[in-house]
């Protein structure tokens, strides 16, 4: 007898030609936990507002979802919240936007116990600090009385899983829980999730675009695309013998460490085009009282090759975005010199050369917002053109011609970037950026909010760039299936100093610190018969304002030792390697 | 906090000498000085006049010697009222319209966030309609034309209340200014409270308590209002202001003999010092509230509050 149940789930919106859901079915027992992969748009989420009553007035809903044989679908708003908290309860993709930011931690609890009359209403207080307790946040009382904008995104994901626990609820849904955390930290909530559902037997609905998610946390699974179920199965069954051509492109485009990545082997007749030397970048942070520096680069020196690909790989806080910016003269450096073709730039982008700047591209995370709304596709990647070769005549030619080589259809010119999908967006910025054939282009997290078969395309884009016209790139991202996929070699971040600069290869067959060895371990694998790891690494990245002594990881590293707290661990070479471990010549992080 | 308040309070000098030079200015090139009249004064007895208020002087001086008494507090004398300093003038006249003005905004807060409270939660349904359509004629209708309105019907036809200030001496000579004053604030308060309403009733956080089985009032009550405030806490500011300058207009409808009225009979006599000092008076009282208004959003905004 299956505790959630939905047939024939369909959601039409006003205006849309398809359906956002059509005819979805499914069931969901006690203590199961069944899986909803899909790209963006698939209606993974739009099927699970749908089952807690939360779909916007201008969805209409048609078919049932029946929980434990009560019909939800057109029940008011007190039978659902007979329903809501008590037996079914939803954790949130963005735990920022979930959170109420001016309301402290503690009495967002609270008054879930309250509302629900859950205890006594002065056992409250109790409660709340109980589970707050239980998901593993640290200093409990104090973060009872914080705000959300105080607390860590892991911190706040560790939050809504209180908040949803603490009706003790029959069913979790959890959409997308870790897609806007860091990847240690997405390790870190998964284990918790595994963990409290052992104890609570509650049936869990995970939905994620994620395979190594699902991979590890599902028993069942579904496949969504474009409101329809796909196939669905135990998740051995599907990952193994996939039925749909969506399912058999997700595995193929899925991010994993053990495809075989670039050789690693520098390309032939190198030379040096990109000299970064010592560079350092510090912010002053604070209005209202009184200033801190926040160093987030230290002194870092990396140098890459014509034709060659460099991954700056690290999770929030890392530096690799200021690094980024600093070497393309957008924010003003402490010290430290960027050396192009063998001359020294000016820090200051508004003080380089003309042939310097065309010579040297970026292209940023977010297309939409990097893209100017009121310009036209053509005008956006004709810009560079206008700026520097006023004096040549058949713009249009080529930016038609640019256009084709990203792969954007000719009539989408004269769109605007709102008229565009992401990938589309992303292609565009690309364009711009390769126009001018510069010698570098740094990519800041290009791909991140691109589906997985939209981000390989875009990819190859990349490196079909590179053998045409020579590019070196430097490549930066959180996610290390990307690394593996593209680049040469690899600079590992950590609060702004590096940890290691290896070879493709070397980094992923023999990684010398112990940070990357844990950033290896806490991607998911995309293998439903891979033991999830069970001891993620601990704690989080600590205050950019307060740094600690010695190496910064030392805090949450299992193999420091006193030399560690004591001083920063200087950059040496092992091999073709450059580690920052005080302990680098003894251990041995191998899988 | 306190060092922000000091660094507000100190930017705010330059912005008030700003407004004291402009007003200077505009005064002096207003044709006609403090002492024409119909009767021509002796040319003798004129020039005594002009030396013993310095109005011989040349512009820069004059404004030289008006700084330096500003900052000592002295708003130099009336040219009219010859026995009163303006410093006194204005403190005479600052409560009635002290009182006018703090009831009306009381009275716009009160009825204007209700009635955007309950539009919000009722959009799209008659008493939405209702609120939104009436806030549409208290913005648009402007104060000189409501208030003889209001005369009009209240006053005249009804005879309920009196038309003028000095037609009464009970409370009730307070209410027309009050509400005239009110009005256009209440339709701002109003239609600015929907519409942040209905926002934050979208947000994702309100979402998450939904999720999480609140009634919708628990929702408003503990997580929406308070964020719903702040834009308004924003507009005080701009409110205040409205408030003192619609004043002009209501005092001198309603014969109340406040600082508003004085601006306007101040100004038919060119009583230089007077106006400028009215001038400053209001600036600073702007200045001061707007800077109240922004301590108040960085109390009421935990992001602002605590870093």
């Amino acid at each position: 007898m299956a505790l959630l149940d939905v047939e024939n789930l369909t959601i039409r919106y006003a205006g849309s030609a398809s359906p956002a859901v059509e005819n979805l079915s499914f069931a969901l027992a006690r203590g199961e936990s069944l899986g909803i992969v899909g790209e963006s748009g698939s209606g993974k989420t739009q099927a699970a507002l749908a089952i807690m009553g939360l779909l916007p007035a201008n969805a209409k809903i048609s078919g049932s979802v029946r929980f434990d044989d009560a019909e939800l679908i057109g029940a008011g708003a007190a039978v659902l919240n007979q329903y809501r908290a008590r037996r079914i309860a939803m954790v949130f993709q963005d735990p920022m936007a979930a959170l109420n930011p001016y309301v402290r931690i503690g009495d967002q609890l609270r008054r879930i116990l309250l509302e629900h009359k859950l205890c006594a209403a002065d056992e409250a207080s109790a409660r709340t600090l109980l589970m707050l307790k239980k998901v593993g946040l640290p200093d409990p009382e104090r973060q009872y009385r914080a705000f959300p904008h105080q607390l860590s995104g892991g911190m706040r994901q560790r939050v809504m899983i209180g908040a949803a626990l603490l009706g003790e609820p029959d069913v979790l849904i959890a959409d997308e829980p870790t897609t806007a955390l860091d990847v240690t930290v997405q390790a870190q909530i998964l284990y918790l999730l595994r963990q409290l559902r052992a104890e609570t037997k509650a049936a869990l609905l995970l939905i994620t675009h994620d395979l190594g998610v699902i991979a590890g946390n599902c028993e069942r699974m579904f496949v969504m695309d474009r409101g329809e179920m796909l196939e669905e199965g135990t998740t051995r069954q599907v990952f193994a013998t996939p039925d749909s051509d969506k399912m058999r492109a997700l595995l193929t485009n899925a991010p994993t460490l053990s495809a075989i990545g670039m050789s690693g082997a520098l390309p032939e007749g190198g030379d040096p085009v990109l000299d970064i030397s010592e560079l350092s970048v510090s912010f002053s942070e604070g209005r209202l009282r009184g200033r801190e520096r926040l160093l987030a680069v230290r002194p870092i020196s990396l140098t890459i090759q014509k034709a060659e690909t460099v991954a700056v790989v690290g999770e929030s806080g890392s530096g690799k975005t200021s690094l980024a910016r600093a070497i393309v003269g957008l924010i003003p450096i402490d010290s430290g010199r960027v050396t192009f073709l063998g001359k020294q730039l000016p820090a200051a982008v508004s003080r380089r050369r003309h042939d310097s700047r065309r010579d040297l591209q970026m292209v940023f995370q977010d297309p939409l917002a990097s893209l100017n709304p009121a310009m036209r596709v053509s005008s956006i990647v004709g810009e560079p053109l206008r700026v520097h070769e006023s004096g040549r005549k058949n713009h249009a030619a080529l930016v038609e011609a640019m256009l084709e080589q990203v792969g954007l259809a000719p009539e989408l010119s004269q769109r605007y970037p709102h008229e565009l999908s992401g990938g589309q967006a992303q292609r565009v910025a690309i364009a711009r950026a390769l126009i001018l054939k510069p010698k570098v282009v740094i990519c800041d997290e290009a791909v991140a909010a691109l589906d997985g078969t939209v981000r390989s395309e875009i990819l190859l884009l990349l490196q079909a760039a590179q053998q045409r016209t020579g590019l070196s790139i430097i490549f930066i991202t959180h996610d290390l299936a990307v690394v593996r996929q593209i680049s040469h070699r690899v600079l590992v971040m950590y609060m702004g100093r590096l940890c290691e600069l290896a070879a493709n290869n070397a980094l992923f067959g023999r990684p010398r610190h112990p940070y990357t060895r844990a950033l290896l371990n806490a991607v998911p694998s995309p293998d439903p018969n891979a033991e999830p790891a069970n001891a993620p690494l601990p704690g989080e990245v600590s205050s950019l304002l307060r740094p600690p002594a010695g190496c910064p990881f030392h805090p949450r590293c299992q193999h420091a030792v006193g030399a560690c707290s004591a001083s920063v661990p200087e950059p040496a070479a092992y091999g073709g390697t450059i580690v920052a471990c005080h302990r680098a010549t003894e251990l041995d992080l191998r899988y | 906090m306190l060092r922000y308040a000091f660094a507000r309070i100190l930017g705010a000098i330059p912005t008030l000498l700003l407004v004291i030079a402009i007003a200077f200015l505009m005064v002096h090139a207003a044709p006609g000085g403090p002492f024409d009249s119909e009767r021509v004064l002796p040319p003798d007895i004129k020039e005594n006049i002009e030396r013993a208020y310095h109005l011989d002087e040349t512009l820069p001086q004059q404004f030289y010697r008006y700084i330096k008494g500003v900052v000592r507090g002295d708003l130099g004398p009336s040219y009219r009222y010859r026995d009163f300093s303006v410093s006194e003038l204005i403190a005479g006249a600052i409560p009635v319209t002290m009182r006018i003005g703090a009831l009306a905004i009381l009275l716009a807060l009160i009825v204007g966030i209700s009635a955007g409270l309950i539009a919000a939660l009722r959009r799209n349904t008659v008493l939405d309609r209702l609120v939104t359509g009436i806030a549409m004629i208290g913005i648009s209708v402007p104060v000189f034309v409501f208030a003889p309105l209001m005369v009009l019907v209240f006053a005249v036809t009804l005879k309920w209340l009196p038309a003028s200030y000095t037609g009464s001496d009970g409370a009730d000579r307070l209410l027309l200014p009050v509400i005239a004053l009110a009005m256009p604030q209440i339709a701002f308060i109003a239609r600015l409270t929907r519409a942040s309403l209905i926002d934050v009733m979208n947000s994702d956080y309100v979402r998450t308590a939904k999720a999480q089985g609140l009634k919708t009032l628990s929702i408003v009550r503990y997580h929406a209002f308070r964020p719903a405030m702040l834009p308004l806490i924003s507009y005080l500011g701009p409110a205040f202001a409205a408030v003192l300058t619609g004043s002009v207009v209501v005092e001198h409808v309603f014969g109340v003999p406040g600082v508003g009225r004085f601006l306007i009979t101040a100004s038919a006599n060119r009583d230089y010092t007077l106006v400028l000092g009215i001038t400053v008076f209001y600036a600073a009282m702007v200045v001061f509230l707007n800077l109240v208004v922004d301590l108040l959003y960085a109390f009421v905004d935990p992001r602002v509050r605590t870093r």
